[in-house]
């Protein structure tokens, strides 16, 4: 093991993470999130964050339905759809998706379509973004493991 | 290694969103519980075994199958909600000493009354959290205590009013005590357990050898 190497890696690691909360895509939930995951668990982060994308496709995609038509907006089934997305956005520490979703609601529930479809644009491009950065995040982690390193427990105030 | 116990604790977590269930999943394996997770308050009634069944027999040897320390359940669910659920289980002679605990996404202060007033032990706001999880354990302790209080306790038996009482009259009052607060363990059956965890009083009393000189 080339001990220079992995500490690189693990510095660029952390670094990144940090860099992550600091820009408010992630809060203290995905902190919450990585103690839950150990060596008999090692997937556990990267399952349910890809749980969590698939989520986000499939509402945004039945949200973006039921607001197709003016004349004919399910608002309930958008609000719906909302609550689960605030919910699981929430559970994973997705921080920025969180934000949209609750200006999301509100305008969810004074049925302003236009609104809604400004959110519903905008909680797509924030899922996308988190989901580019935290495969990035997770390639950094596959390469300390390969390079025969550990993954740094970090915390983050 | 490890704690010497029969058994983990079962928890039973109730929530139709399967992102949910995995998080509960993980939270209460990383808590060192036994999990089993439904996607549904029917489900959840079924596998406890409240269920209408043709055998006669499936409801008696279902409740001694599964032994469920804790139901976990999501409050807004479609169908029965977290709260109907909360109250079938109540409702049932079998299952009602079985703590519920109540998870929402919402703070909604009356509907957090609702609950508990309908005899829920805790309510989390999602998400939850490892810590959360914590306060969960003194309500399963109260059921293995309960069942543990159940049998008979041998240490009560050993201890024999020596003849010589009735001639000498020395009786170690000390453990007499002790033997006394022993027993409240095993009556009570209400809905709202004691509060205070009753801390395992089951040690041994010891008493000295009761000399008596004649």
């Amino acid at each position: 093991m080339n001990t220079v190497v992995v500490a690189q890696l693990q510095r660029q690691f952390q670094e990144y993470l940090v860099s992550l909360y600091q820009q408010g895509f992630l809060d203290n939930q995905f902190t919450e999130l990585r103690k839950l995951q150990d060596e008999g668990t090692p997937d556990f982060v990267a399952e349910v964050v890809s749980l969590f994308f698939d989520d986000c496709s499939k509402l945004i995609n039945s949200m973006s339905r039921s607001l197709g038509r003016p004349e004919s907006v399910d608002f309930k089934q958008v609000d719906s759809g909302v609550h689960q997305l605030k919910g699981s956005s929430s559970s994973v520490g997705a921080r920025r998706v969180k934000n949209v979703c609750i200006s999301f609601k509100e305008c969810c529930d004074v049925q302003n379509r236009e609104g809604c479809l400004r959110c519903l644009q905008q909680v797509d491009y924030e899922y996308k973004m988190l989901k580019t950065k935290l495969e990035d995040l997770f390639n950094l982690e596959q390469q300390i493991l390969q390079a025969g390193g550990t993954i740094p427990q970090i915390n983050i105030n | 290694m490890g704690m010497v116990r029969e058994s983990q604790f079962h928890v039973l977590a109730v929530d139709d969103s399967l992102f949910d269930r995995k998080m509960i999943e993980r939270l209460l394996q990383k808590s060192s519980c036994q999990v089993t997770t439904v996607d549904s308050g029917s489900k959840a009634l079924e596998f406890l075994g409240l269920r209408e069944s043709n055998d006669p027999n499936a409801l008696e040897t279902h409740q001694q199958e599964v032994e469920i320390n804790l139901i976990i359940t999501d409050y807004c669910m479609p169908g029965m909600t977290g709260y109907d659920l909360l109250k079938k289980v109540k409702e049932s002679a079998a299952f009602r000493s079985i703590p519920v605990v109540i998870m929402s996404s919402e703070n909604v202060p009356a509907r957090i009354s609702r609950c508990l007033e309908e005899g829920a032990e805790e309510f989390f706001l999602k998400p939850v959290k490892l810590a959360d999880l914590t306060k969960l354990k003194p309500h399963m302790m109260k059921t293995k205590l309960k069942k543990e209080g159940e049998k008979p306790a041998e240490e009560e038996n050993t201890i024999l009013k020596p003849e010589e009482s009735a001639v000498i009259e020395i009786l170690p009052l000390h453990q007499e005590l002790e033997l006394e607060q022993q027993e409240p363990m095993l009556s009570s059956n209400k809905r709202k357990a004691m509060e205070e965890v009753i801390s395992a009083g089951r040690s041994r009393p010891k008493y000295n050898d009761i000399t008596t000189s004649v």
